[in-house]
């Protein structure tokens, strides 16, 4: 216990908290859009999968603990980088020019709460179905189909699927570096394994809202 | 040529610190920055003012004492150059130079452009040390290593402490010079008995002393005048995760009563 706290203690043992849990929400977010897929398959292959789904409510609700736990710890660690980060320089720079920063790791901080935000609308909208015009639990097919049919709510899922492709993009190249993966022989590598990755998630989400706008899927 | 200069006057610690604007009228690209405020120096004597007060030593470049934020880069952020080897061919005439401090929680300002680095210091002195015999100097050779491993060690060993990383990093975090601190011993033999201790305590001294945390930005590396790698951070975070999941476990090297 005493090693852990020493640990987490440090900015690079929160950093690792970071990477870890990261990764484990980049891969439930893969798992859970490889089975959202299945909307091109037609309802019976999506509500079927559904269905199996909450026939197994220890399963679904084991993962949903765990997910909602790395969750909790990713954001939890973030805050407490960020807040030491504010700290560190109490005087600003008049002038600040910056030569490497890309736009996906300068916006970490805000793309997180956002794809925060929307996860929360998201969770009512499909899961719960507080915030959907005509929800009717079982039938996901339709409620995906008649959600997307409304241009500004399909808008909303892919302005916030493109905000977590950046976030992804900058976080799965950060895994490495965090976690001490670095040689150069395969350095070059993490980025595009990185953009890779994170256009493949972003592409696959999007591809769902569009589908039902293009009138592909109805 | 012709310059006009924004520069950040602090008399000491306490004092709240303002910009002061100075015109200079005959600059010569040949001198190199610092030549360059020495002759603003001479005049404010000459005038009977405050000079401006900037840390220096060898000025050639190896010594890390120098370093102000130049047009908003550290070192003025040419590559692989520090601000005593900045020369003033870089600019033009009519150019408007704002000239300031690092700035971090951990550099107090002591006056105009010196900032007290002190806090590195402390970091080096938490683990930037290997433990050998006093006496005469050992036989060079009789302690072998890979060439390569020295080849690394040096280029991690090249850092003069100077603190343009912190100062380049919008988070204000000291992790290249840590890193550096850390891999340049945590690379050769003669490092290898204290390595684990090292990261564990270098690490936990870097977080003491106030600066921020990494966010991979790699600002550092841009702005290190000796061109240092952020694989060093990852090697650091190697060893200081490798330090932390064995620490203390290795015991029982004997059978124990059940």
């Amino acid at each position: 216990m005493q090693a852990a706290l020493s640990f987490y203690g440090t900015a690079v043992g929160k950093k690792m908290v970071v990477a870890v849990t990261g990764l484990f929400l980049f891969l439930f977010l893969l798992i859970h859009m490889l089975g959202n897929l299945q909307l091109f398959a037609g309802p019976e292959a999506l509500n079927h999968y559904a269905a199996f789904l909450h026939s197994k409510p220890v399963l679904v609700w084991g993962f949903r603990v765990l997910v909602a736990g790395a969750f909790a710890l990713h954001i939890l660690a973030t805050l407490q980088l960020f807040l030491q980060n504010l700290g560190a320089r109490p005087v600003p720079y008049r002038v600040k020019r910056t030569v490497e920063i890309d736009y996906s790791s300068r916006t970490m901080i805000w793309s997180g709460p956002l794809v925060l935000l929307f996860l929360l609308y998201h969770l009512l909208h499909l899961t719960v179905g507080s915030v959907h015009p005509d929800f009717s639990a079982g039938d996901v097919y339709r409620n995906v189909v008649t959600a997307f049919s409304l241009w500004p709510v399909a808008a909303v899922y892919i302005g916030a699927n493109l905000l977590l492709g950046f976030h992804l993009k900058h976080g799965l190249w950060s895994w490495f570096q965090t976690l001490g993966l670095a040689h150069p022989r395969y350095n070059r590598w993490r980025n595009c394994f990185a953009w890779l990755l994170a256009l493949l998630l972003a592409t696959g989400n999007i591809a769902m809202p569009v589908a039902v706008l293009a009138g592909w899927v109805d | 040529m012709k310059l006009t200069l924004h520069i950040w006057r602090q008399r000491d610690r306490g004092d709240r610190g303002r910009f002061v604007t100075y015109r200079l009228d005959d600059v010569s690209p040949h001198m190199s920055f610092l030549e360059m405020l020495d002759v603003l120096n001479e005049q404010l004597v000459g005038r009977g003012e405050e000079p401006v007060a900037f840390d220096h030593d060898c000025r050639e470049g190896i010594c890390g004492a120098c370093g102000v934020v130049i047009n908003g880069l550290p070192h003025g952020g040419f590559p692989g150059t520090t601000t005593c080897q900045l020369h003033m061919r870089h600019f033009q005439d009519g150019d408007e130079i704002t000239v300031e401090p690092w700035r971090s929680k951990a550099f107090p300002v002591i006056k105009d452009l010196v900032v007290d680095r002190s806090a590195l210091d402390r970091i080096a002195q938490a683990g930037g040390f290997i433990s050998v015999r006093t006496g005469s100097a050992p036989e060079a050779n009789s302690v072998p290593g890979p060439k390569e491993a020295a080849d690394l060690a040096m280029d991690a060993a090249e850092c003069i402490g100077c603190g343009a990383c912190v100062a380049a990093c919008p988070n204000g975090a000291a992790m290249l010079f840590t890193a550096a601190k850390i891999s340049h011993l945590g690379l050769l033999p003669q490092g290898q008995p204290e390595r684990e201790r090292r990261a564990r305590n270098m690490v936990s001294a870097m977080q003491r002393e106030g600066f921020g945390a990494c966010t991979n930005y790699r600002e550092c590396e841009a702005a290190c005048p000796k061109r240092i790698s952020i694989n060093f951070i990852a090697r650091m975070n190697r060893d200081f995760l490798k330090a932390s999941l064995l620490h203390g476990r290795e015991r029982g090297g004997k059978r124990q009563a059940r």
